[in-house]
């Protein structure tokens, strides 16, 4: 029997079903499972109050990401140092006490293999092409760079998890972003997806899952496929995939927890499955046009306030939704700018390189390819590196960014969320702006009163430099780089 | 969770879109390891402007917020509907919902009810003055002015709530279909079925 053509999607979401019940809800199985410390603890505390345990701990990893300071870990003895904010430390040491109770793996914090959860997982293997792999973090979206159904989940799906191994859902609808043409040379991912949001808005996505598509995407790196998909839940879809290819499989081959030998030979097979037939139907489709997006800016509070940085903070007037438009005047309000404002003239005190976002190797490589041999401007008060693991800091380090960061008068840290929503010590002053790698923009995110401009890595370098929003395409000679 | 059947009480009138969940529980609210005590962080950003919403006496005890699209959206932080809870809200009244946040809500017993603007339009006027109510089992909203106002539900998720039924319990009932469908997966794709463990 011919069966209907499928998206990459559905097929990953029938591959996973157990049971389907009259209402449509499905029973899913979840293959991998992401824990860190903010979303787990009473999940955790809720299976003893039960009696529950944990039905497949070797499927479920957990790592501290979102509390840790990104100042030293270890003292010159090698003994841990404590953590000075006494929530953060009682946090961490749930973790620390709840995996080894429930037989789950826990990488410390002071591991080389520490890092940002969604940073962690595609680079340890754990995260594979086919799987559904969920977290208590939006940002589980990235995961989808690999070619992975991989979506965010409360606290109350995190114990559904652990308890069962699924969860209970329904079908999202799917929806096309298809990307013609390549990126002009100094345009990256980051500024891609910035572009989208702005396209789509971020309720664009809600319902669906994004099935990212087209020419350019076939050269991409995995780094730059991870932020496109990082960055679906800015749009307001769940999840967003990529269909896996050769440049995934060499990314995953070899990684600790990846299939080996024959296994890798049966697995290749299945994943070169992976992807929409033709003829599939999709439920809304969305083109965009690659060549004419610039390095992408936001101006304002929510992650569809994006303009070239070329352009100008626009009036309130020119959205024709009423909402949009008292939205506007609130988030101009908040950032201290005015419509007409040139984004160029912007000026920035804090600068942020980081995120599960932007902190892989080739962001930190296109951060420093701005740096190297030049200084920070003296109105950027604090610029801070955060790479986003133990094993992208031990690369950095070994190609010599780390030198370039601190040459130009930024600071080098250790892994971890930092200020991307500053739960930890790293935040951004009342008042200042940063120009972020991050993915939100929203009020009080980096710290109250704290104003986020979105930047790619490369112009978050260029701002440290500059001391104002600046397109980095004027600073340095610039190679083209694919969609 | 409890048994979820009517709601009906004042309801505040935010009417706010895009109503994040760092703007309903802000991160540094989220060191905690338990689920109470979160209202008093709640909207704390809306609630340092003097004169706000949120902090008029008549809403004190309020069940019921009215906002508008996409309310939720952000992050997936659980503590955002515990933090509504913890103020007392059990219901949210929008023109649409994150699919997270809706996720969440459910999930503890808080009802997100998706209507038109032009009836949020409508409820955002009546909230000033008078009470609302919310029947789940006959899915409407009502006023003390003969609006009636119906609204759709996943049946799932509205069985759930007026049985207050365990989620984790259901599903737990279907352990035969899990540990077959694992056997199966085993046996297909046993590198994805069970991983190899060398890190740590």
């Amino acid at each position: 029997m011919a069966s209907k053509p499928r998206t990459l999607y559905e097929k990953i979401w029938d591959d996973h079903v157990v049971e389907q019940r009259s209402d449509g809800t499905c029973l899913l199985y979840i293959d991998r499972h992401l824990v860190h410390e903010v979303t787990s603890p009473q999940a955790f505390e809720a299976l003893r109050l039960t009696g529950r345990t944990v039905r497949r701990p070797e499927l479920t990893l957990a790592v501290p990401d979102h509390n840790l300071p990104t100042t030293a870990r270890v003292d010159a003895a090698g003994r841990r140092l404590p953590i000075a904010d006494p929530q953060s430390a009682a946090q961490l040491a749930a973790l620390e006490r709840n995996a080894p109770e429930f037989g789950i793996t826990y990488i410390d914090a002071a591991s080389v293999n520490q890092g940002i959860v969604h940073v962690v997982g595609p680079e340890q293997g754990f995260s594979l092409p086919g799987a559904t792999i969920v977290c208590g973090d939006s940002h589980t979206a990235a995961h989808g760079g690999l070619g992975a159904l991989a979506f965010g989940i409360g606290t109350s799906e995190v114990e559904h998890v652990l308890a069962t191994q699924t969860l209970q859902l329904r079908p999202a609808k799917t929806m096309e972003i298809r990307v013609e043409g390549q990126l002009g040379p100094g345009v990256t991912p980051k500024d891609l997806i910035l572009h989208i949001i702005g396209v789509i808005g971020t309720a664009g996505g809600t319902g669906h899952v994004i099935e990212y598509r087209g020419p350019g995407f076939e050269t991409m790196s995995v780094e730059g496929r991870l932020t496109v998909c990082n960055m679906s839940i800015e749009a307001g879809a769940r999840a967003g995939l990529i269909a896996p290819d050769d440049i995934v499989f060499d990314y995953l081959k070899g990684r600790p927890y990846a299939p080996r030998g024959e296994d890798w030979e049966r697995a290749l097979a299945w994943w070169r499955s992976l992807r929409t037939d033709d003829g599939a139907v999709f439920d809304k489709s969305v083109v965009i046009e690659a060549g004419v997006i610039e390095p992408t800016v936001s101006w304002g509070t929510s992650p569809d306030d994006v303009v070239p940085v070329g352009g100008c903070v626009p009036s309130p007037e020119s959205f024709a939704d009423p909402a949009k438009q008292a939205a506007a005047v609130k988030s101009l309000a908040y950032m201290g700018l005015s419509p007409g404002d040139k984004i160029e003239d912007i000026r920035v005190e804090n600068v942020f390189i980081g995120s599960c976002t932007n902190s892989r190797i080739e962001d930190l490589r296109a951060a420093a390819e701005v740096l190297r041999g030049r200084h920070k401007d003296p109105g950027v008060k604090w610029a801070i590196v955060v790479p986003g693991s133990g094993l992208v800091k031990q690369q950095a380090e070994a190609e010599g960014l780390d030198r370039i960061f601190t040459e130009a008068g930024l600071e080098w840290r250790e892994p971890g969320c930092s200020a991307c929503l500053a739960m930890n010590p790293d935040k951004v002053p009342p008042g200042e702006r940063c120009a972020s790698t991050s993915n939100r923009n929203f009020t009080g995110r980096q710290g109250p009163g704290a104003r986020t401009h979105l930047v790619s890595p490369a112009m978050a370098a260029a701002a440290a430099v500059t001391g104002r929003l600046v397109d980095v395409r004027k600073l340095t000679p610039c190679k083209p780089v694919p969609a | 969770m409890g048994p979820v059947t009517t709601i009906e009480g004042r309801a505040i009138p935010l009417g706010m879109a895009n109503v994040d969940t760092d703007v309903i529980i802000p991160a540094h609210w989220l060191k905690t390891i338990t689920r109470d005590g979160l209202g008093q962080g709640a909207f704390e950003s809306l609630r340092a402007v003097p004169g706000n919403v949120f902090d008029k006496p008549e809403y004190a005890a309020a069940p019921i917020l009215i906002a508008g699209d996409n309310f939720g959206c952000g992050s997936s932080r659980e503590h955002a509907a515990w933090a509504l809870l913890d103020r007392g809200i059990t219901a949210v009244i929008a023109p649409s919902f994150s699919d997270i946040f809706a996720g969440n809500a459910f999930k503890n017993g808080i009802l997100a009810v998706a209507l038109p603007q032009a009836d949020i339009d409508r409820l955002l006027e009546v909230a000033q003055t008078d009470p609302i109510s919310i029947d789940l089992d006959a899915q409407s909203v009502t006023t003390p002015f003969q609006d009636r106002f119906a609204f759709a539900i996943d049946p799932f998720r509205k069985q759930c709530l007026l049985e207050g039924l365990d989620e984790i319990g259901l599903t737990l009932a279907s352990d035969a279909a899990i540990s077959t469908h694992e056997t199966m997966r085993e046996q297909a794709l046993p590198w994805l079925a069970t991983p190899r463990r060398e890190i740590a």
